[in-house]
């Protein structure tokens, strides 16, 4: 740890009253909800959305949003944690755990890349999305999931930095090894957990 | 760290303490900082690094600044920071840090956002996010300055335009608010004539600046006939 002080700064930004310890280092408490995408905002209609599970799997699984909307729903309230620093402590979203889409599918592999409309894709062990840890989600704060943010239907994995959270999701992959995604191949860190502090390839 | 080779601990990711030469006003609210490395390693233009600042008492707070400036200024790298009345950073930049300072910071970080060359290239961006712009720009003048890259540049007043005395005849701007006096060129948010203009043939894209400024002008770039996987985009949040 360095000791580096630097000249004439203080603390300027409050946590709000008792979340204190719900801010992994290097993070500030953000109330808004800003938007960060790497390229344009795709347009995805219910209509034409659908979620698979493939790769090494005994049954691929297929829903459309209708057969989706079937699926058991949970609130989940959380906080997500952006590596460009800012979290949003407090927030809640609705969707259907990854533990039920998994599950009929039977996956073979330990690993698993999950891949949007649009292009976009991120890797995550297993083990990062199931025993209740991850949601394909429809819903922000009780209003259907803006297309900002990923809206129709987005991943949610808030115990690691948001990237992981792919939006527009259409899909995950099961694989037998960990692939980097489209981050994970342009800088960010393989697993990404704030509370480690994984931002980079070399943290 | 002490057990690095100097090849290591050139590598991203390490902080290190840079200390700070000239500052150069370049708007009443946005100043650019010239920053020496002891570590220094060259960035591919578009690139960021992240800045760190820790008080006596242990808290920090870090934020994300695109370089200003060409890996070709070897040693030194050009921060551009826009002071935000609610921020923790930049106004610590703007309001405390002078010309011999010493900050820590890490980097270069992230490839999507950089440009390696591709042509034709437009760049297009709003306020500060001309930033990582700028490198690309400065880079080309000076490796390939024949090689198709134009900027198209929105801000809202005629004191606003960073980089004021670097923009050539590459550049277009629009001014959203309030033209300078005797003003004939564009006004007004951007829009397909403008883009059409600036980018005769669709090609690599890059577009900074807030959330709302990207969402419309990369829409206006697929409208006129852009590829969205050529288009790569970069959003600043509401803080600093």
């Amino acid at each position: 740890m360095s000791n580096f002080i630097s000249r004439g700064f203080t603390r300027r930004r409050r946590v709000p009253e008792g979340l204190a310890d719900r801010l992994p280092p290097g993070q500030y408490a953000e109330s808004g909800f800003p938007v960060l995408t790497a390229g344009p905002t795709p347009k995805i209609e219910p209509a034409e959305w659908g979620f698979r599970v493939d790769g090494m799997v005994d049954h691929e699984r297929e829903w459309t949003w209708d057969e989706f909307h079937a699926l058991p729903f949970e609130t989940v309230p959380c906080d997500i944690h952006c590596v460009t620093k800012w979290s949003k402590l407090g927030t809640s979203f609705r969707g259907v755990s990854v533990d039920a889409l998994l599950a009929p599918a039977e996956p073979r592999g330990e690993y698993a890349t999950a891949f949007s409309y649009g292009g976009y894709t991120t890797n995550l062990p297993l083990a990062d999305l199931s025993g209740g840890k991850a949601w394909v989600v429809t819903e922000h704060e009780s209003e259907p999931l803006p297309r900002e943010h990923g809206g129709p239907a987005r991943l949610l994995v808030p115990h690691l930095y948001f990237w992981k959270s792919a939006k527009w999701i259409a899909g995950l992959r099961v694989m037998d090894h960990d692939e980097p995604g489209f981050w994970e191949q342009n800088g960010y860190h393989i697993r990404g957990d704030p509370w480690q502090e994984q931002r980079y390839w070399t943290d | 760290m002490d057990r690095l080779t100097p090849v290591e601990q050139r590598a991203p990711g390490h902080w290190q303490v840079g200390t700070v030469g000239a500052v150069k006003p370049e708007t009443p609210r946005v100043k650019s900082f010239s920053i020496e490395l002891p570590m220094w390693m060259p960035h591919l233009p578009g690139q960021h690094y992240d800045v760190r600042l820790t008080a006596p008492d242990g808290y920090r707070a870090q934020r994300s600044y695109s370089v200003a400036s060409s890996p070709l200024d070897e040693g030194r790298i050009e921060l551009t920071i826009d002071r935000l009345e609610d921020g923790e950073v930049s106004p610590y930049f703007h309001d405390v840090v002078v010309e011999g300072d010493q900050v820590e910071v890490r980097g270069p970080f992230t490839s999507y956002f950089v440009w390696r060359g591709e042509a034709p290239v437009l760049l297009v961006g709003g306020g500060s996010g001309v930033v990582p712009l700028m490198a690309m720009l400065r880079h080309r003048r000076r490796t390939m300055p024949e090689l198709p890259m134009r900027l198209v540049y929105s801000v809202r007043t005629a004191e606003d335009v960073i980089y004021h005395g670097e923009l050539g005849d590459e550049t277009v701007l629009t001014f959203t608010r309030e033209p300078p006096p005797g003003w004939s060129g564009h006004t007004g948010r951007i829009n397909a004539a403008l883009v059409s203009e600036a980018a005769p043939e669709p090609g690599t894209a890059f577009v900074c600046g807030s959330n709302g400024f990207v969402e419309t002008a990369s829409a206006l770039l697929l409208e006129v006939g852009f590829d969205p996987a050529r288009v790569r985009t970069e959003r600043f949040g509401p803080t600093g």
